[in-house]
C-alpha cells in the first residue's frame, strides 16, 4: 500500500536548498533512442528485422543472429517479477540521498529479461505492467507498476521522480484570461495542486469567466503580462521561488500568411507573446526552477509549453504564426538543454487547431481548451515530456517523423494553400 | 518690449522664478500598466508603452542605465493631430512635425462637467453647458485650447474605460458641441481626461465620433488622458503641449503643462 503523499511542510529556512544531484545518464548514440521514445511515453526497444528477437538494453547488432537490421518498436508491457532487493548503499549521490531503493529483474512478456525500478505496491513475484519514462537525468529508465492500479499509486516517491505530478505542488498558469487558462486552472485544482498562480495581463479590462476563475480552489491570481519584462520580473521576485510547475497558456494565434497581411504589426504581436514571451518566462524563471529540481516532494519539475503542431512544418493558412511558433519551439528545445540536468522536464503539448476565436472558421476536429487542460495534467501525472494532442495533431506528428520534406511539400502545395 | 527688464518674457521668466506661476503637470507616467484603447480584435491595436534595459551600471554597461521604450503615437497622455482622422488627412501641416508650433504654447479654457459625469458616465458636454460657462468666465476665445474636466483621471484601473458588453463608457463632447466650438469660437484644440477625445460611446452618435471626425476635419489638435484638470482655474492658465517631432506623425505621447497665475491668490 502507498502510503498518500501529505502535503510538504513549510521550508525550514536555515537549511540549504538540496542541489539537483543526477541517477547516471551516460547513454549510447544507439540508447539515446530509447529515451526519446520514453519521454513520449512509449515502451520501445529494437526488435531484429531478421529473426524477430527483442532486445534490451539497446544495441548496435542483434545478439541472437548478429543481424544490423534492429528497429525500434512499441513493445507490449506485461512482464512477471523474478527478482528484487532493495538497495542500502549506493556510490552514486543521487541514489544514496534516496535510500531505500528498490529494484528488480523482471521478465519481460516480450521476450529480454530486464533490471528496472519497483513501484512499492508490486507483490513478490507478482505481475507488472512495464513503462518507460525519463528520469531526473532526462535518460529512458524502466519502471514495474502494479499490473492493477492500487490505491494512491501515483504517490509511490520512486515512481515521482519520474513523473511531475501537480498534488501538492505550486503551479503557474500564465494566462488567465482566456477560456484555455480557465480550463487549465480547473484541471490543475482537481488534480491537487496547493496553489495556483494565474498571471492576469491589462487587469484594467475585463475578461469572460473572471468570476468563474476567482471560484476555482487554490487560484490566486497576479499580474502578469509576458509582453512586459518588468511585469514578468516583478513576479518571478514574487513567486519565483515557489514555482513548481509553469504552464505557459498565453498565446497569439491570428489566421493569414504574410501577403494577405498588411504590415508586420500582427506578426510582432505574435513573435512578442509566443516568442519573446517564453523568452521573459525563461529568463524570469528559469534560474530559480533549475535550482529548485531536487526540494523535496514540491521540488520544482516541469516547465509546460502548448504549441501548435504547425510549430513543425509551416501551414500557409496559419503560416506567420506557424513562424513564431517555429521560433518557440526551437527556444523550447533550447530550455531543454538549459535545464537538462536540473531533474526539471520541459513538458510540449503539440495540438491541432483550437477551437477559438481565431481558428473558429476552420473544420471540426479541433481541440478543446478543456481537452488541451485534461491532456497536460495527465502528461504531468505520468511524466511525459512530448505529447500530440488529438488527431490533426497525431497525424501531423507521425508525418513529419516520417519525412519532414514530404510534409512540408504536402503542407505548402496548392490544395492546401488555398485554404488561406 | 522696450527694455530687457520689461519685457513680456523677463516679466514671465521672473514669475516663474518667484512662483507666482505655478507650474502644474497635465501628464500621467508613461507605464505599462496604463490602458490604452482597445479596439474589436479584428483591427489593429495601439501598442502599449513598453521598456527594455540597455544597461543597469553591469557587463551591459558598466556606468550607465539607459533603456529603450516602445509604444504608438496614441499611448499613455498623447496629442491628436488633424491627419489621425480620415476627415483631417488633406490638411496642410496636419501631422505632428509641421503643426505649426505656436499652436503648441496657448491660453486654456476648462469647462467642469464633472458633477454630470459622476451622475452619467456617458455623460455628453452640450452647448448649454458651454453657453453656462461662458457666462462665468466670459466668451471663449479664439485660438484657445479648451479641456473638458470629468475628473475621469481619477479612475484606475477597469474603472478607467469602464468596459461593458456594448464597449467603453465614459463621458465627451456632443456633436452640436464640437460644432459650436470650431464654428462659432474657432478652438486651436480640444482635450479630455478620458483615453479619446469622444465619449466611450461615441460610435453612436452622429457623425461617428463628433470630436474626431468634427475636429480634425477642420484641423484642429486633440489631447487625451490628462489628469489634474481640477487643478486649473476656468480661465486665465497657459497650456504648453508641444509633441514628439515625429516625422509624418499621426500624434505623439508628450509632457502637457498648464502654466497658472498664482500671483493674485
Amino acid at each position: 500500500m502507498t502510503e498518500p503523499l501529505k502535503r510538504p511542510p513549510q521550508k525550514n529556512p536555515q537549511k540549504r536548498t538540496i542541489s539537483p544531484t543526477l541517477p547516471p545518464y551516460l547513454r549510447s548514440r544507439k540508447a539515446i533512442a530509447f529515451s526519446a521514445a520514453a519521454a513520449e511515453g512509449q515502451l520501445a526497444m529494437q526488435v531484429c528485422g531478421q529473426c524477430h528477437q527483442v532486445t534490451y538494453p539497446a544495441r548496435e547488432i542483434c545478439p541472437k543472429c548478429w543481424s544490423m537490421d534492429l528497429r525500434w518498436e512499441t513493445i507490449v508491457d506485461g512482464g512477471q517479477l523474478i527478482a528484487e532487493t532493495k538497495l542500502r548503499s549506493s556510490i552514486n549521490t543521487y541514489f544514496r540521498e534516496r535510500m531505500p531503493w528498490r529494484i528488480g529483474t523482471v521478465q519481460l512478456d516480450a521476450g529480454p529479461t530486464a533490471l528496472m525500478h519497483l513501484h512499492g505496491d508490486i507483490k513478490p513475484g507478482g505481475r507488472v505492467k512495464i513503462i518507460a519514462r525519463t528520469d531526473k537525468s532526462g535518460q529512458g529508465v524502466l519502471f514495474a507498476l502494479p499490473e492493477k492500479e492500487t490505491p494512491d499509486m501515483a504517490d509511490d516517491r520512486q515512481l515521482r521522480e519520474l513523473t511531475c505530478d501537480p498534488k501538492h505542488r505550486r503551479v503557474l498558469i500564465t494566462d488567465g484570461r482566456s477560456e484555455l487558462g480557465r480550463s487549465m486552472a480547473l484541471a490543475i485544482s482537481d488534480a491537487g495542486a496547493a496553489k495556483i498562480f494565474v498571471g492576469i495581463a491589462e487587469d484594467w479590462r475585463g475578461y469572460e469567466g473572471q468570476d468563474e476563475m476567482q471560484q476555482i480552489r487554490g487560484v490566486e491570481l497576479k499580474p502578469l503580462d509576458i509582453t512586459d519584462t518588468i511585469s514578468v520580473d516583478e513576479l518571478a521576485g514574487d513567486i519565483g521561488g515557489k514555482t513548481d510547475i509553469l504552464i505557459n497558456t498565453a498565446e497569439h494565434v491570428r489566421p493569414g500568411p504574410t501577403m494577405t497581411r498588411d504590415g508586420i504589426l500582427t506578426a510582432r504581436d505574435e513573435m512578442e507573446i509566443n516568442y519573446f514571451g517564453l523568452m521573459r518566462l525563461i529568463q524570469a524563471f528559469g534560474p530559480g526552477m533549475r535550482a529548485r529540481g531536487a526540494d523535496g516532494d514540491n521540488s520544482a519539475c516541469a516547465w509546460v509549453n502548448l504549441r501548435s503542431v504547425y510549430a513543425l512544418s509551416n501551414w500557409p493558412a496559419y503560416g506567420a504564426a506557424s513562424a513564431s511558433q517555429a521560433a518557440a519551439h526551437s527556444l523550447a528545445q533550447c530550455l531543454r538543454g538549459e535545464l537538462a540536468g536540473s531533474g526539471v522536464k520541459v513538458v510540449n503539448v503539440m495540438h491541432g487547431p483550437l477551437d477559438d476565436a481565431w481558428q473558429q472558421p476552420l473544420p471540426p476536429p479541433k481541440v478543446t481548451p478543456g481537452q488541451l487542460a485534461g491532456s497536460v495534467v495527465q502528461a504531468l501525472q505520468q511524466g511525459i515530456e512530448t505529447v500530440a494532442l488529438g488527431p490533426v495533431a497525431e497525424d501531423i506528428v507521425q508525418r513529419w517523423k516520417d519525412d519532414p520534406m514530404l510534409l512540408e511539400r504536402e503542407l505548402t502545395q496548392v490544395a492546401r494553400s488555398m485554404e488561406s | 518690449m522696450s527694455s530687457e527688464s520689461g519685457s513680456a518674457l523677463r516679466l514671465f521668466a521672473d514669475a516663474m522664478s518667484a512662483g507666482d506661476i505655478e507650474t502644474v503637470d497635465l501628464t500621467h507616467a508613461l507605464d505599462p500598466d496604463f490602458p490604452v484603447i482597445i479596439l474589436p480584435p479584428e483591427f489593429g491595436q495601439c501598442a502599449p508603452f513598453r521598456v527594455e534595459e540597455i544597461s543597469r551600471y553591469d557587463e551591459r554597461g558598466p556606468a550607465w542605465y539607459w533603456r529603450n521604450f516602445t509604444c504608438g503615437e496614441h499611448t499613455g497622455t498623447h496629442f491628436d493631430a488633424p491627419v489621425h482622422w480620415i476627415t483631417g488627412k488633406d490638411h496642410p501641416n496636419a501631422t505632428v512635425d509641421t503643426i505649426p508650433a505656436n499652436a503648441f504654447v496657448r491660453s486654456v479654457c476648462v469647462i467642469d462637467v464633472s458633477r454630470q459625469c459622476s451622475e452619467d458616465e456617458d455623460y455628453l458636454m452640450t452647448v448649454e453647458d458651454i453657453e453656462a460657462w461662458e457666462k462665468e468666465n466670459g466668451k471663449i476665445p479664439a485660438g484657445d485650447w479648451v479641456l473638458l474636466r470629468s475628473d475621469w483621471s481619477k479612475r484606475s484601473g477597469a474603472e478607467y474605460l469602464n468596459f461593458r458588453e456594448d464597449g467603453a463608457h465614459s463621458p465627451g463632447p456632443s456633436a452640436e458641441a464640437v460644432k459650436f466650438l470650431i464654428e462659432e469660437r474657432d478652438i486651436v484644440g480640444f482635450g479630455t481626461e478620458t483615453v479619446g477625445t469622444d465619449a466611450g460611446q461615441a460610435h453612436n452618435l452622429s457623425p461617428q465620433y463628433p470630436a474626431h471626425s468634427l475636429f480634425h476635419g477642420a484641423n484642429k489638435y486633440g489631447l487625451q488622458c490628462l489628469s489634474s484638470l481640477d487643478r486649473l482655474p476656468p480661465t486665465g492658465a497657459v497650456l504648453v503641449c508641444p509633441p514628439l517631432k515625429i516625422k509624418g506623425g499621426s500624434g505623439s505621447p508628450l509632457r502637457v503643462l498648464a502654466l497658472v497665475d498664482r500671483s493674485a491668490a
